[in-house]
């Protein structure tokens, strides 16, 4: 019995044939991706409401230009795939009145997503063309991409009894690989506080508003490196951690899970062995019990 | 005791329709009523599920506990087939049959879990072998098959018995069909301790992607290693919870020298799984957050204290093991230390960043729940009354 469970135990923490984990990403200067500059974000939704449009979502309960809705910080959900949030970091603006920041937030479309990585049956999927990309015909809705992710982002159409979609941002994909139009909230922002562009050239035109004005900006931008990079980038005024962003490990999450299940079960290998040694267990075990004296109770204590 | 006739496993013919089963019925109603609402009104009808808290009861308890306390099929089958101690072979047909019972409702409590249950099928066709869950499900389909055809033989042999009801042909075909089995059982046998290997670490496997997510205390790269071993220590503790309930209300027969038997290996194996978790926490540093007194970490020494080494020590001592009071707590201890992990790895220790931290199961989500598990006890009576799984108290077969 030990000698088993060691044996699994060992070919479970020593990985064999391990290789090493490559990046599945499509290449920085080929996708595509957005970069918020959140000094420039006004808070006026216009972008919540292209997004709602374009992708025929139910009409907001409370009208665009209501500003209550600021009063309470709210997540996407199967309703409302971006939302913008407001908040009082204590930044004063020139007449020094305290001024509010506001932060739109949406699916990140990771570089390496653990939804991807994660789902069942490969219906979440990262595009070449830099979006992290939906298939509803091939989800059966069991919500590990949701568990996964890290941004906490993927709704889930709970409501619906049979055909529920897991509903979060598509990076308005079919608007720019087919009519070669940049998603919609970043049409529409009046302040060009959402630029659409390869991800490649998003990091160069990021640090260089950096550069350009050190003492405007935080000297970070959100999204290069957190969990491996994203394809939606930020930058901002006010440090991230004061606006609800996450401080998260630059390694891509799925990289450990990924690495042990190919490094255990690449080729079977693993389970080859194990049931080639437990066969051999068993027959030599079953010679054995051919001899006359079976084995009764003093069999005990020998394990 | 020395008796190598093993096979003496008989059908009850006890009263089916005792009060407890009743009980049993009236759970299934209520939960086959919020079954009705979930399908009619969406998961939202029946559960507190959200953005935040995509997996709750159904996937800590009917999927994660389930596949872990169905753990005395495999480990059982590999102590007595692999191992060869035909001992204990009594004991491996009600093991079975939990395990058989235990997967099965590992997929009905998946099908009311999944959003599109109709969709069930799809990973059959659709594969990421990226995909921890992937391999899980795999296995796990797998695995049920193997687990129906080791439980084929003991269907035939209630029905190969009685050869003046049937046809001749039914009898030739469970004549070959018996003999087939019996030749390539060898086969299943070692397959279903190989997938069940596989699935029960890649159930720990499946949080690993959740580093930001998952409490320390619980997160670590050897988590499927540290729920391979749960699952196997909760294998015999099941076998021992269930064979002395069977005992007490069904007048089985009294196994309690073979329990004691394989009580031995419990500690052992609790034994490893402690020293893995207390050298994972030292090496990792993960030992800090043992007393801050949070939900998260009173949940851990519960699940440790009186699950792991409260067990352990009992069941180190060898009268304690031959008493089946002390036997029985101590099973009831590892059973609930496993329930507490799952549900601690799944529920508690999962820690949504922006949403809602606490949740608690809706009304819908409990009876659901308590449903299934009250169908599954009541298959599981009906089996016993009807097929040869359990073995009569010696003076009732004389």
């Amino acid at each position: 019995m030990k000698l088993g469970a060691a044996g699994v135990a060992s070919s479970l923490v020593r990985p064999k044939n391990a290789q090493a984990w490559e990046s599945k990403a499509p290449p920085d200067t080929e996708s595509f991706g957005c970069l918020t500059d959140i000094s420039r974000c006004i808070g006026c939704r216009k972008c919540e409401k292209a997004c709602s449009e374009i992708n025929k979502l139910p009409p907001p309960m409370q009208p665009y230009d209501d500003l209550t809705v600021f009063d309470q910080t709210r997540r996407p959900d199967a309703e409302h795939i971006t939302v913008v949030n407001r908040y009082h970091t204590g930044r004063l603006d020139e007449n020094g009145k305290l001024a509010p920041n506001y932060v739109k937030i949406q699916c990140m479309h990771c570089v390496d997503p653990a939804c991807v990585s994660a789902c069942i049956t490969g219906a979440m999927t990262k595009s070449d063309s830099g979006a992290v990309h939906y298939d509803a015909s091939k989800c059966i809705g069991c919500r590990y991409c949701m568990v996964a992710c890290p941004f906490e982002i993927p709704a889930y159409e709970y409501h619906k009894p049979l055909m529920p979609q897991v509903i979060k941002c598509t990076l308005c994909e079919a608007e720019f690989t087919r009519n070669n139009r940049p998603p919609a909230c970043a049409t529409v922002c009046p302040t060009e506080a959402i630029t659409f562009g390869k991800r490649s050239t998003l990091l160069e035109l990021a640090k260089k508003r950096l550069q350009k004005n050190p003492a405007q900006y935080v000297q970070h931008i959100y999204g290069e490196k957190e969990v491996g990079g994203t394809a939606w980038l930020y930058i901002s005024s006010v440090p991230f951690a004061k606006i609800n962003f996450l401080k998260l490990p630059h390694k891509p999450l799925p990289k450990l899970s990924e690495t042990l299940q190919h490094s255990l079960f690449s080729y079977l290998w693993s389970p080859i062995v194990l049931f080639t040694i437990l066969s051999v267990v068993l027959f030599k075990r079953s010679k054995k019990d051919v001899l006359p004296s079976s084995n009764t109770s003093e069999d005990g204590g020998k394990i | 005791m020395s008796d190598p006739d093993v096979h003496k496993s008989v059908p009850l013919r006890r009263p089916l329709w005792t009060p407890g089963v009743l009980v049993m019925l009236v759970f299934m109603l209520i939960g086959a009523a919020f079954i009705i609402a979930r399908f009619t009104g969406g998961i939202a009808a029946v559960s507190n599920l959200s953005t935040a808290r995509p997996w709750g009861l159904w996937v800590g308890i009917d999927v994660a506990t389930g596949v872990a306390l169905a753990a005395g099929g495999f480990t059982t089958a590999f102590l007595t087939h692999i191992l060869g101690r035909h001992y204990y072979e009594s004991l491996m047909r009600p093991a079975l049959l939990t395990a058989m019972l235990g997967y099965t409702f590992v997929v009905l409590g998946l099908l009311i879990d999944i959003g599109r249950s109709w969709a069930i099928w799809k990973p059959m066709i659709f594969w990421n072998t990226n995909s921890v869950l992937f391999e899980v499900a795999m296995c796990v389909m797998v695995y049920l098959t193997v687990l129906y055809i080791e439980f084929m033989p003991i269907v035939i042999e209630r029905f190969k018995s009685r050869p003046g009801t049937s046809n001749r042909r039914v009898q030739w075909l469970l004549k070959k069909g018996e003999a087939l089995l019996g030749r390539t059982m060898w086969i299943f046998i070692v397959a279903g301790v190989v997938l069940s290997c596989m699935h029960q670490s890649s159930l720990g496997s499946l949080m690993l992607i959740t580093p930001t997510k998952l409490h320390p205390l619980w997160y670590t790269p050897i988590l499927p290693l540290l729920f391979l071993t749960s699952a196997i220590a909760v294998g015999f503790p099941m076998v021992i919870f269930e064979g002395t309930l069977a005992k007490s209300s069904l007048q089985s027969n009294d196994e309690m020298a073979l329990m004691s038997g394989i009580a031995r290996f419990t500690p052992v194996i609790l034994g490893i799984y402690l020293s893995l978790k207390i050298g994972d926490m030292l090496v990792r540093g993960t030992w800090i957050y043992l007393f801050d007194n949070t939900m998260q970490s009173n949940s851990f020494l519960i699940e440790v204290g009186l699950g792991v080494i409260a067990p352990m020590v009992i069941l180190l001592n060898r009268q304690r093991r031959n008493s089946q009071r002390w036997l029985f707590f101590a099973s009831c201890c590892v059973i609930g230390g496993v329930v507490f992990n799952r549900v601690n790895v799944f529920i508690i220790g999962y820690k949504p960043p922006f949403g809602p931290v606490t949740y608690s199961p809706a009304v819908g989500e409990i009876f659901i729940t308590c449903g299934l598990i009250a169908t599954l006890m009541f298959l599981y009576r009906v089996i016993v009354t009807y097929l040869p799984v359990l073995a009569p108290r010696r003076e009732d077969a004389i």
